[in-house]
């Protein structure tokens, strides 16, 4: 294993220290386990709260700021955060409007936000939850968890976040969130498995010249593996996944993310997008908005995230909104 | 069962952990995402911190701690099923120091908190094909007769049996169940520190 750390079990706290120092706009509470915006929300707005595993940045810390999430909870790498972190966070950004949770499609997250919403219900703090669940890589859902929450996350937030910041209630806020993640379908593909700080060496074995088709955000094996490919053939089997969905189904104007897993170039991500943009024109599908980079990423895996977003005039606009965190800027 | 055999008890689960951590994690590697021997290490060495500076009344307190202390600090699916399971079994506990029937009672109330949450049934390769024939074998010991001590000792190994018989089982909950035919051939993690924890009980009260 070759990473920048100090020693592996300091590499979350070490990162947050860094993420601290860096954007002046966050205020990072390493004790409460928060990410959060450094400057106070007005009174009345709807607060957005993520969290999850580490290794995925800049999901979620990197989206705290205007115009998206109030606060990020990491967890230690790859681990959903627990329920005092969303309850410490909760009561830090909360305005008297409610929280909203976006929370991905895996069993701790699940559990672990669900236990703070109970908590957060205790103090009398008001919580809808937004689940994402886009990968379409998970077919069989009666007999897994279900759907992976993935690349949709970024759409979720963003739109949401937009929003809450236009001063909509809860329900508005969770409403379009969940809107949004009915939209967007995911797929993803591995080159290469990623390594834990903790565990070292990769997370699975995937021979130099095999592939992962439709894996998930923290390594899990997804439909099948295949001898590595040209990219116009892998990008297409991914897009038949995508748009076999219904809610994918008429063509019309979409949002598109080609996000890149940690480890692969931009470069590549742009020959993905080709594909992706030569398929979509195919479908008669127009690409109205698109991300093309790493923000949704498992550590150091070589891959990439297909998500596409069915998107009308409302969600657009949303999308269009100021946004003013790390990872996203925009319209300010 | 009382309070300083518990509190032994946990001690005990935490050395466990921290010597089978390696373990967990490559059982958590193969299926899952190689986590869960560091995460059950933090839970119950916090837990057994906790306890340090905590003079419960009763051992129904003290497990209630435990469970608080496990879902806030192991993270993952783990902490809350795990954090739950000690809180409904510290919470159905009505005298301080239950005998043996009592006790599990509370084990029962535990497994039953970790079923609602996770909604996981026998064969679904989860912490549940350990817990639940464990559970069978203590209460089947008491029904013969049997006293605490041997009613550890038989869900103990039916604990590590239930585990090693996931072996075969393709997983339905959880991240494990992703892989789903892949699963198979691998003996599933949290069933595996389900029979350890069982495993520190038979110890502690079977000197």
């Amino acid at each position: 294993m070759k990473k920048f750390l100090n020693t592996p079990e300091s590499v979350l706290s070490d990162a947050l220290a860094g993420m601290a120092a860096a954007h002046p706009g966050l205020h990072v509470d390493q004790n409460a386990g928060v990410i959060r915006r450094a400057e106070e929300t007005r009174v009345g707005k709807v607060a957005l709260l993520s969290g999850g595993g580490s290794g995925h940045e800049p999901l979620h810390g990197g989206f705290v700021g205007t115009g998206m999430l109030d606060a990020a909870c990491p967890g230690e790498v790859f681990t959903s955060p627990v329920p005092d972190q969303m309850l410490a966070a909760a009561k830090a950004v909360e305005r008297g409007s409610g929280v909203v949770f976006v929370v991905k499609n895996y069993t701790g997250d699940v559990l672990n936000f669900q236990m703070a919403a109970e908590l957060a219900a205790d103090e009398g703090i008001e919580v809808q939850t937004v689940l994402v669940d886009d990968d379409v890589a998970v077919q069989d859902s009666t007999w897994t968890a279900g759907r992976r929450g993935t690349g949709a996350t970024v759409f979720v937030e963003k739109i949401a976040g937009a929003l809450a910041e236009q001063g909509a209630d809860l329900a508005a806020v969770a409403g379009i969130g969940r809107r949004v993640n009915e939209a967007s379908r995911s797929f993803a593909v591995a080159l290469t498995a990623c390594t834990t700080p903790a565990n070292g060496k990769p997370g699975f074995d995937l021979p130099d010249d095999e592939i992962e088709i439709g894996v998930g955000i923290h390594g899990e094996p997804g439909r099948h593996r295949q001898k590595l490919a040209p990219a116009r053939e892998i990008v297409a089997s991914a897009m038949d996944a995508i748009l076999a969905e219904p809610a994918l189904a008429d063509a019309g104007q979409v949002i598109v993310m080609v996000n890149g897993l940690g480890g692969t170039p931009l470069m590549e991500l742009y020959v993905v997008f080709h594909e992706v943009a030569a398929l979509l024109a195919d479908k008669g599908a127009a690409i109205a908005r698109s991300l093309v980079g790493n923000y949704v990423t498992s550590l150091d895996m070589a891959g990439a995230s297909i998500t596409v977003c069915r998107a009308d005039a409302e969600l657009l606009s949303l999308w269009d909104a100021p946004v003013n965190t790390p990872a996203l800027r925009w319209g300010l | 069962m009382d309070i300083a055999l518990t509190r032994q008890w946990v001690q005990a689960v935490a050395e466990a952990m921290d010597e089978h951590k390696d373990r967990l994690t490559q059982l958590d590697a193969a299926i899952g995402d190689a986590d869960h021997g560091a995460n059950m290490n933090r839970g119950f060495s916090a837990a057994v911190t906790a306890l340090d500076t905590f003079e419960p009344e009763s051992v129904g307190q003290l497990l209630t701690k435990v469970g608080n202390t496990l879902i806030s600090s192991i993270g993952g699916a783990s902490g809350p099923l795990y954090g739950s399971a000690f809180r409904a079994a510290g919470k159905a506990l009505t005298t301080p120091e239950p005998d043996a029937a009592e006790f599990l009672a509370a084990l029962r109330a535990g497994l039953a908190a970790i079923q609602a949450m996770g909604a996981a049934v026998l064969g679904d390769k989860t912490i549940v094909d350990a817990y639940a024939p464990a559970l069978d074998a203590f209460a089947e010991e008491l029904g013969a007769g049997g006293d605490l001590a041997h009613a550890a000792a038989r869900a103990a190994k039916a604990a590590d049996d239930g585990a090693h018989a996931t072996i075969p089982l393709q997983a339905r909950k959880g991240r494990a169940s992703y892989l789903g035919p892949r699963s198979i051939g691998h003996q599933d993690p949290g069933a595996t520190s389900t029979a350890l924890i069982f495993e520190a009980l038979a110890k502690v009260v079977n000197p």
